[in-house]
């Protein structure tokens, strides 16, 4: 006869441990809420991290900013020709670039070289045991290591968006020149005369929403990391995946929601 | 400059400063603390013997609030651990030092700066004077005053532990919990921290929880030793007093380590 006092789970053990892990995800993103607005506030920490990873993804960002813009404007071109709206192109790229592109791939280039590093770097100094050193010297691990790193993603990102929507227009201004005399000036009043405030309002939420996804997620990976080196492969690993998954999902959230606005 | 400083320690038998009683602890379905009781008093080194993997690092885990116990009770310095808040506990801990078994430095700094990084942390406005001051005496306690710039990954194993002893010192705890000085060390480092543990305790004065499956480092180190067997500890006295028994469990960890 089935006996429950013996089943020792919920549920079963898989949907238990998805339902614990998400309960202490949430725990861990309030924590973050809460720590972040109690002093001490560790500013030094905080422009230390966001001048490492402004550092790391500048130049993956510069040239792949760059290229996109060459690249897209490249393959716009003779679509638009075939309408004879070629002049609509420093237009397009300004919407592409600014609302979509621009954001899109910094986040992603950032999850991966940015996310993994945290998830690493957390995570190689939980199985040495740094935090609890830490914790053991009356110092808070997660105050000095995750809301340091998570406010700097929040900083850097859209500070690395904004430069990269401006190289990626470069470059698409590079390769509209090559084929037209079009000037610097009047490209660029193109592009953004297309865009309304909630355009860039949305990009800039979107750039924020990206980084805090990217560094929290980083460094709940990284903190939590078990067993060993193969932990933190583990963490760093999935800290890419997710903020990925969740940097995609809050694309299509925020794009929808900024669609209600401007239609309602 | 060290041999100076030395004073000779007293053990004060009517000042406890930590009383374990009663604790039990488990991880899932593995009880791995089945009742504890152990008193350790001012001045003295306790060393908790063991196997490896039975238990003994999660009681100064438990000691220092790193852990919380299923039941029983733990009092440090007159203060009931489990039942602090955490500005409590960071004060309480701001009086024990913790030497981890891997050392636990900080890599991304070099050896200053993680003298430094508790004090910093923990003294608000402090003096670079005194910074610089606390940073050499503790240095020069463990005799690595020429490896102030280095980074953690470029020392040996031993120096390791002792930077790592140095980064507890520095906040001058009452108490030292010490978690396999000597594991992972050829016999002259171990001889060496040996003599740096005894040397903290005069110097420093401190009273020290030595967790150790190493026999010399019990008979050189401690005052009182704890034989921890199945989750308990089933002989404590000095040295003589817990080996002088028929008891297979702790004849044969003393057979074992002194290769009979």
């Amino acid at each position: 006869m089935f006996n429950i006092a013996s089943n020792k789970y919920l549920i079963t053990k898989r949907l238990d441990t998805f339902f614990l892990s998400v309960n202490k995800a949430y725990l861990f993103v309030i924590q973050f809420f809460k720590q972040v607005f109690i002093p001490p506030f560790y500013i030094k920490e905080v422009i230390n991290q966001c001048y490492e990873i402004g550092l790391k993804a500048l130049p993956l960002i510069t040239l792949t900013g760059f290229i996109i813009g060459i690249v897209f404007t490249k393959q716009s071109r003779p679509a638009l020709l075939e309408f004879g709206a070629a002049s609509w192109l420093p237009s397009l790229m300004g919407i592409a670039i600014i609302k979509a592109l621009g954001p899109l791939v910094t986040a992603l280039i950032c999850a991966g070289k940015v996310g993994s590093g945290i998830g690493a770097e957390l995570g190689s100094m939980r199985v040495t045991e740094q935090i609890d050193a830490m914790e053991v010297s009356a110092i808070n691990p997660f105050k000095y290591l995750v809301v340091s790193r998570v406010m700097a993603t929040m900083i850097t990102i859209p500070v690395l968006s904004f430069y990269c929507i401006m190289v990626g227009l470069l470059g698409s201004y590079v390769n509209v020149r090559a084929e037209e005399a079009t000037s610097f000036l009047t490209f660029f009043k193109n592009a953004f005369s297309t865009l309304q405030f909630l355009d860039l309002f949305t990009s800039v939420v979107k750039t924020i929403v990206f980084g805090f996804t990217i560094g929290i997620v980083g460094s709940y990976k990284g903190f939590y990391a078990t067993q060993g080196t193969r932990g933190v492969g583990k963490a760093a690993n999935q800290a890419v995946v997710m903020a990925m998954f969740l940097v995609f999902l809050e694309e299509v959230i925020i794009v929808q929601i900024s669609n209600w606005i401007r239609y309602y | 400059m060290m041999e100076n400083q030395q004073t000779t320690h007293i053990i004060q038998r009517d000042t406890p400063v930590i009383i374990i009683k009663n604790l039990y602890k488990s991880f899932d379905d593995l009880a791995v603390l089945k009742g504890v009781n152990l008193t350790v008093y001012k001045g003295e080194n306790v060393v908790v013997l063991g196997k490896s993997g039975s238990g003994k690092s999660v009681l100064i885990k438990i000691i220092i609030g790193l852990l919380k116990p299923d039941s029983g009770e733990v009092m440090v310095l007159g203060q009931e651990v489990d039942k602090l808040n955490e500005k409590e506990l960071n004060a309480l801990r701001l009086r024990i030092g913790f030497s981890f078994q891997s050392s636990a430095l900080y890599d991304s700094m070099n050896i200053r700066q993680n003298l430094e990084f508790p004090l910093t942390m923990n003294i608000k406005n402090i003096s670079k004077g005194d910074i610089e001051k606390a940073v050499v005496e503790v240095l020069d306690a463990v005799g690595l005053e020429n490896k102030m710039y280095e980074m953690p990954a470029d020392l040996s194993g031993g120096q390791r532990k002792r930077i790592g002893i140095a980064r507890t010192l520095i906040l001058r705890p009452e108490i030292m919990l010490y978690d396999e000085p000597t594991a992972g060390l050829d016999p002259i480092t171990c001889f060496e921290i040996n003599k740096l543990i005894k040397r903290v305790q005069k110097q420093f004065n401190t009273s020290s929880i030595i967790i150790t499956h190493d026999l010399t480092c019990a008979k050189e180190t401690g005052d009182r030793i704890a034989m921890f067997v199945d989750g308990k500890f089933t002989r404590v006295g000095d040295f003589k007093e817990v080996f002088d028994t028929t008891d297979e469990q702790v004849k044969g960890f003393y057979d074992y380590n002194f290769i009979k």
